[in-house]
């Protein structure tokens, strides 16, 4: 992979030059610190913690709650707290509520944490090219960029999911397509500022070629940036990934937290927990990655905060 | 005489990207599964093999795709985006009658935003560390993490299943005619919540905004001869820091513009407004795709439009840009 998991390197700031390099036996001590230096911020703990809680959600889910949670399990619309066996209750149809919200955990995490990935590699790579090679290249993407901005995202996430059947791919399809315009620029204009750098002038004089100087020289120093954007990306991936299940257009084979909404929706009047449990949990998840996001920005910028 | 420049300008820097947008769509359209005629063969129940020829010869599918193309721009040029079969009219007139609600939708949204926010924001930026910041800032945090279609949901439990207060759903009240203030008010009382759940997001993100550059505004050197000169506190907060605050702020509305009409797909969903994103969840039911694509090219044209607009905002605004820049 192009993105290399230089998540927790915080000691290099991206306004100082990459001069000193560190001999690499202490590397993953100083990574340890780091990591632990992060976690005595109290928000970046929270997040860590809240995140940690949905993806062990996630991963419990076949364990805790086997079978489909598709399948009719019980009484239908019981109340959270009143059946020690559908502990967050059941809904018009008798479909355990809390199988539902665990195995919505794995698809809105995975969804996530894929369109992130994707739209960081996507973007980055035609970012880093425009902003690297300038000319008529950066005036071509960056245009190409420009349409994708004009566009409205969700709009075109509806068209293309409705075009092409409604399935775990093709929702992660969109997305991408919807997020990577925003790696794409922060990449061209970080690149841009980073191109004529003295580290830059120094690696190219030194020999190095074009694809050596982005990815050993400039990359490390905008990846914080990017692990920042990451998060982003993924919470509002998760948001739209929620919308697009509320509207009937997930994949209609598994449980999502959205499609959860959209079925608690038809008793709203009467038994309103369907339609607000799912989304606290939405909101929760969407939550920590954004403090934690905040909070990884905090540490690589310290003298932007307010 | 600048504005009107700044106008031609900004209208000629806005063709490449229609023009991409349209080509774009066209060949979206392309990629749709099945044309018109499938759809209408299927509508009909049975047609022989000569009479789907005869059809496709007639809409003119058997053209070269270049010239199928070329066709689309020239549609496009006299306004028509084509025919909707499920809804039986023409795409365009569809859109028009929708767009109106979309667009008092997506201004309150912005409005309620930008005051909500700015106020947020300025008062986060003088209590700057204290109490009051951190509170407003997890709140921020919070709105900024909750799914809006959600939290529309969460007010209609709240405002018309449990208090009775507002309704649940609609633009305007059926059957009752209503004139004068009675009718403003019963429209008012039906856009608030729908205008809430939309702007709840814009909200957190412009306090933000704002509290970085009241913050920011209040170290500059006009700021500090504003005080200098004996101007109340008040004073100098809402003539020296907001108004300069403001520039970033109409800055990022006019970037989210795109954004918020996205939203309203779901919002309108949720609340029943008769707009064009609930046009669009018509539109995804019944598989109407040149509809869809109709919604797409308008809805990317009011972007387009509302940006130029801010653009234009900003030259009175700010005099020192410049007409041509």
């Amino acid at each position: 992979m192009i993105f290399p998991s230089t998540k927790l390197r915080p000691t290099e700031h991206p306004d100082e030059p990459e001069s000193e390099r560190r001999p690499t036996q202490t590397l993953r001590r100083r990574r340890e610190s780091a990591f632990s230096r992060f976690l005595a911020d109290r928000s970046a703990r929270t997040g860590v913690a809240i995140f940690a809680l949905m993806l062990a959600m996630a991963l419990a889910a076949p364990i805790v709650r086997p079978g489909d949670p598709l399948l009719i399990t019980g009484d239908p619309l019981l109340w959270p707290f009143q059946n020690a066996d559908h502990p967050l209750g059941t809904d018009s149809l008798g479909r355990d509520l809390l199988s539902g919200v665990m195995y919505g955990a794995r698809v809105s995490i995975l969804v996530g944490l894929m369109v992130g990935m994707l739209s960081i590699v996507f973007g980055a790579v035609l970012g880093a090219i425009a902003g690297y090679c300038g000319g008529w290249v950066d005036r071509l993407i960056n245009n190409f960029i420009e349409v994708f901005q004009t566009i409205p995202g969700f709009f075109l996430l509806v068209v293309m999911v409705a075009f092409l059947e409604p399935s775990f791919v093709t929702v992660i399809i969109g997305l991408v397509l919807i997020s990577w315009d925003t790696v794409a620029r922060l990449t061209r204009a970080e690149v841009r500022h980073h191109r004529n750098r003295e580290y830059v002038l120094a690696a190219r004089t030194g020999g190095l070629s074009h694809l050596r100087i982005l990815l050993s020289e400039i990359l490390p120093n905008i990846s914080p940036t990017l692990i920042v954007t990451g998060s982003i990306i993924v919470a509002h991936a998760i948001l739209a990934e929620s919308a697009l299940s509320f509207l009937g257009l997930g994949d209609p084979n598994v449980a999502t937290w959205g499609g959860l909404i959209g079925t608690g929706r038809d008793s709203i009047r009467s038994h309103w927990y369907l339609t607000a449990i799912p989304g606290l949990f939405v909101a929760m998840t969407v939550f920590a990655l954004n403090i934690l996001g905040d909070a990884i920005n905090d540490h690589f910028n310290p003298r932007a905060r307010g | 005489m600048n504005v009107l420049k700044r106008f031609l300008v900004l209208v000629l820097r806005a063709i490449p990207t229609s023009f991409v947008i349209v080509t774009l769509s066209f060949f979206l359209m392309k990629l749709a599964p099945g044309d018109i005629v499938d759809y209408l063969v299927a509508e009909a129940g049975a047609a022989t093999e000569e009479s789907t020829a005869a059809l496709r010869e007639a809409y003119g599918l058997n053209n070269s795709i270049l010239h199928q193309l070329l066709e689309y721009y020239s549609n496009l040029a006299t306004g028509s985006l084509g025919f909707s079969p499920r809804f039986n009219g023409p795409v365009t007139d569809l859109i028009i009658e929708r767009l109106p609600s979309t667009l008092l939708l997506v201004l309150s949204a912005i409005c309620i935003a930008i005051l909500f926010g700015v106020a947020a924001g300025t008062v986060m930026a003088l209590n700057a560390g204290r109490f009051q910041d951190r509170v407003l800032t997890v709140i921020t945090l919070l709105f900024y993490s909750v799914p809006s279609f959600w939290f529309g949901l969460m007010l209609i439990i709240v405002f018309s299943v449990k208090l009775g207060w507002l309704p649940t759903g609609g633009a305007y009240t059926i059957f009752s005619r209503l004139e004068g203030i009675d009718y403003v008010l019963d429209r008012a009382k039906h856009l608030i919540l729908p205008a809430a759940a939309l702007g709840l997001y814009y909200i957190a993100i412009y306090a933000r905004l704002a509290r970085a550059s009241v913050l920011d505004a209040r170290n500059q050197d006009y700021v500090r001869t504003a005080v200098a000169k004996g101007l109340s506190r008040r004073q100098v907060t809402i003539r020296h820091v907001l108004r300069n605050a403001l520039i970033p702020v109409t800055t990022m509305a006019g970037i989210h513009i795109a954004n918020i009409l996205g939203g309203s797909v779901v919002i309108e969903t949720v609340f029943g407004w008769p707009g064009m994103g609930r046009l669009t969840f018509e539109a995804i039911n019944a598989r109407d795709y040149a509809l869809l694509l109709g919604i797409l090219l308008v809805s990317s044209f009011v972007v387009i439009f509302v940006n130029i607009m801010v653009d234009l905002l900003h030259t009175v605004l700010d005099p020192r840009i410049k007409a041509t820049q």
